[in-house]
């Protein structure tokens, strides 16, 4: 008895430890917890749950990750069903109101922007697909944007006092990246029409973006893994309409796109793909000025 | 300003009118000259000024016209939005989210599957044997699960027998509103006891459960009851539950008593090491009244006997698991250790009764104290080696420890030999699996096992089994 009372008391003693930060962040990724950073400054204590080095659709509902849900002010994350595999039951388990799905605290961003790959008709015999569209959708710079928007909005709403400041910063990051916006569009115009091939389909939004062409993908089926009679029927089909290169996520396993680069003779690239993908991609700004880069010197 | 500027004019007009006509012409042009200058200048001041309010309206207006198009815009995303949710209305557009999970095995079994028993140990009452010889159908497994309202979430999972009948595996509500890190289930639900003992029998990585499980929890403790779990507010999870449930499962029994039956407390703790570990730990305890808790055997001239067990039920579990992945991407590789120790204490009172026989051999009951102190543990490896394949490993084990009774210890009535469940053994199995996924949604596993669960015979098993996944993409437990 005595054992559970001194545990209570140390229990309670860690309950009444303050929040350092005005807002706690729980990002799903890396790249809606660099655009948090971005909007909150040190307003913000953001937690990003996954790396750049993990496939979003394959996460775990780790203990450390209920643990970060238990003290979040604000979750979020992309929505469109891509953490649906693990984010329900970190919300379920966390024990904490706030960022249940409705409450103002559970942000998704794939409401703010315009879904591309919006299956037709829902069948798991075509993959792993999403039916609220693809949901890769940070990799279009103009869905960040209007993310950030929104995302600032709400950061507004949960922390009254900082508004003003979280509507400053993004005023100020919205400048900055406007900027950037049309630098890239500018030093990416020779890519247009650019013809690719992808591992998954996670390089829509980019390839919408700056006019490329995805001529296949190297999974036969969204999820499932490259097979031999898929990989030949992409090498014939390569013969015939040449890639410039086999893009892949830092994430992505390389091995079946290694054997396709041998034999169509086409260089593999690996593209950071979120933010922590690659050295350069530190943060939001890096991620696409490296990623273009890196398809600039393929091209 | 204007209108000062203007009485000055008028003013010095009014001056210049009432100015003696003797004035000098001279004088006269001169100041109307002046007038001319001042009306000129106040002219262009005043073309400047309207100049500009009228670019102020234009300008306004511009700001209107992009603040009307940007109701537009409202406007069109409100109807785009209305008109994806009157695509998603109807009668059923609060579904709750439904799968079913189809399972079946192929098994070959050196030893009858019916006679399976686990020496040493007291009958849990769960269907703890392998499954039946050639194809047999598994569980199939209905999920049901929504947000009730902004405060509940609930979930019903059935089963359905192969050979008829519904079982209710699990049927909750869950709290979702509850502040501080606090949460209630209530209904029937699995225990949070140890580590296995959520998850549901597909999600194991193995066809069957640990002996430890099989032997003191008849494959998996299910609460009738309520649950309080508290999460601390800290970087490392840290997690606390009690428990209080109607017992009326082993260790415990159906007592037909007011009051509650069994309490268990359960605590966790689980992080991170750097980014390819993560892992979990905790005690768990539990405390279970039994009350006219039977079981059938066979006296040692193979007559019928109906044994009883009243008294007290304390079971304790440690549980620890760590998982590996490269940089936390399970996709391709991944290793997962898992172990769990048991500890079952009994006190109480056993009594013999091989009355119903049409002759038997004593043709009375016994009663004496019973204690029992036993153990089990498991511990199992599993690796992902390939993307969709995995092979693993378990060892489990029974330990008899000590076993008490005082009806065979007083000497006056039945032997051990009239025992033959709790004969002195401690089983031991070891098993190897290998399985292929093709996606999250199946799954095909080949399992070998040696089970030396029966005293002096070892079971040689072979089992193909399936699991599908149909519906709703569910979220896995860690």
């Amino acid at each position: 008895m005595i054992k559970w009372t001194r545990l209570l008391y140390v229990a309670l003693l860690l309950a009444a430890q303050p929040a350092f930060a005005a807002l706690n962040i729980f990002a799903c990724t890396p790249e809606w917890g660099a655009l948090a950073k971005e909007l909150g400054g040190d307003k913000a204590s953001v937690y990003v749950a996954t790396s750049a080095l993990q496939d979003p659709h394959r996460v775990e509902a780790r203990p450390s990750l209920i643990a970060r849900a238990r003290g979040a002010d604000l979750v979020v994350c992309t929505g469109a069903q891509l953490e649906i595999g693990w984010l329900p039951l970190v919300l379920t388990q966390a024990g904490n109101s706030k960022i249940q799905v409705g409450q103002p605290g559970y942000f998704e961003a794939a409401r703010y922007v315009t879904m591309l790959e919006v299956p037709s008709s829902i069948d798991r015999a075509q993959g792993d697909i999403h039916p609220g569209g693809n949901p890769h959708i940070h990799l279009d710079p103009r869905n960040i944007a209007k993310i950030a928007v929104a995302l600032s909005e709400r950061m507004a709403q949960l922390d009254p006092p900082e508004a003003n400041n979280y509507r400053a910063r993004t005023k100020a990051f919205l400048e900055r990246w406007q900027q950037a916006l049309a630098r890239w569009e500018q030093q990416a115009a020779p890519l247009k029409g650019m013809p690719l091939i992808v591992y998954h389909k996670n390089m829509t939004y980019l390839i919408a973006w700056l006019g490329m062409r995805e001529l296949g993908a190297l999974e036969p089926k969204p999820g499932l893994p490259p097979t031999a009679s898929h990989l030949s029927e992409l090498l014939a089909k390569l013969q015939r309409d040449p890639a410039k290169a086999i893009v892949l996520a830092a994430y992505n396993d390389p091995r079946g796109g290694d054997w396709l680069s041998e034999h169509a003779k086409i260089p593999v690239l690996i593209l950071p793909f979120t933010v922590g993908g690659s050295d350069k991609a530190k943060d939001l700004f890096g991620l696409f000025d490296d990623s273009i880069a890196r398809l600039l010197a393929a091209k | 300003m204007l209108k000062a500027n203007l009485t000055a004019i008028a003013v010095v007009v009014a001056w210049a009118a009432s100015l003696p006509a003797l004035a000098q012409d001279a004088e006269l042009g001169k100041i109307r000259e002046e007038i001319r200058q001042m009306k000129e200048g106040y002219e262009k001041r005043i073309q400047e000024l309207e100049k500009r309010l009228s670019e102020a309206e234009a300008k306004a207006g511009r700001a209107e016209s992009a603040a009307n198009s940007a109701e537009q815009n409202a406007a069109a995303a409100q109807t785009a939005t209305a008109a994806a949710a009157s695509a998603r209305g109807g009668e059923n557009a609060f579904n709750p989210a439904v799968s079913l999970i189809l399972q079946g095995t192929y098994a070959r079994e050196s030893q009858d599957p019916n006679q399976f028993r686990i020496n040493g140990f007291f009958p849990s009452g769960g269907e703890v044997g392998p499954p039946k010889r050639s194809f047999g159908l598994g569980e199939t497994e209905l999920a049901i699960a929504s947000n009730i309202d902004p405060y509940f979430r609930g979930i019903a999972i059935a089963s359905l027998a192969p050979d008829g009948g519904v079982e209710v595996e699990e049927a909750y509500f869950q709290t979702l509103a509850l502040p501080q890190g606090f949460g209630v289930k209530g209904g029937r639900f699995f225990s949070g006891l140890g580590y296995l003992n959520e998850q549901h029998q597909h999600a194991w990585d193995f066809q069957d459960a640990p002996l430890p499980y099989k032997a003191f929890l008849g494959n998996q403790l299910r609460q009738d009851g309520l649950q309080l779990r508290w999460i601390a507010p800290t970087d490392l999870l840290i997690e606390l539950a009690a428990e209080l449930g109607a017992g009326r499962q082993f260790p415990g029994s159906d007592s037909n008593k007011n009051g509650i039956g069994t309490r268990a407390l359960l605590a966790h703790v689980g992080g991170d090491i750097g980014d390819s570990y993560a892992w979990r730990t905790g005690v768990s305890y539990l405390n279970a009244a039994a009350s006219g808790r039977s079981y059938q055997d066979f006296d040692a001239l193979g007559g019928a006997v109906t044994n009883t067990f009243t008294g007290n039920a304390k079971l304790w579990v440690a549980d620890a698991i760590l998982k590996w992945s490269p940089h936390g991407n399970p996709t391709y590789n991944n290793f997962k250790l898992q172990g769990e120790y048991f500890r079952l204490k009994q006190n109480g009172t056993l009594t013999y009764d091989d009355t119903a026989q049409a002759a038997p051999q004593f043709g009375a009951t016994f009663s004496d104290s019973l204690q029992a102190d036993q153990s089990g543990w498991y511990v199992q490896g599993v690796w992902q080696f390939y993307p969709r394949w995995r092979v693993g490993y378990r060892y489990d084990a029974l330990r008899y420890g000590t076993l008490n009774n005082g009806i065979v210890n007083n000497g006056l009535g039945p032997t051990a030999a009239d025992f033959p469940l709790l004969a002195n053994h401690s089983p031991t199995r070891n098993t190897l699996m290998f399985d292929f996924s093709p996606t999250e949604f199946s799954r095909l596993r080949l399992q070998l096992a040696s089970d030396k669960s029966r005293l002096g015979v070892t079971d040689n098993q072979v089992f193909v089994q399936y699991i599908y996944s149909l519906g709703a993409h569910g979220a896995h437990k860690f």
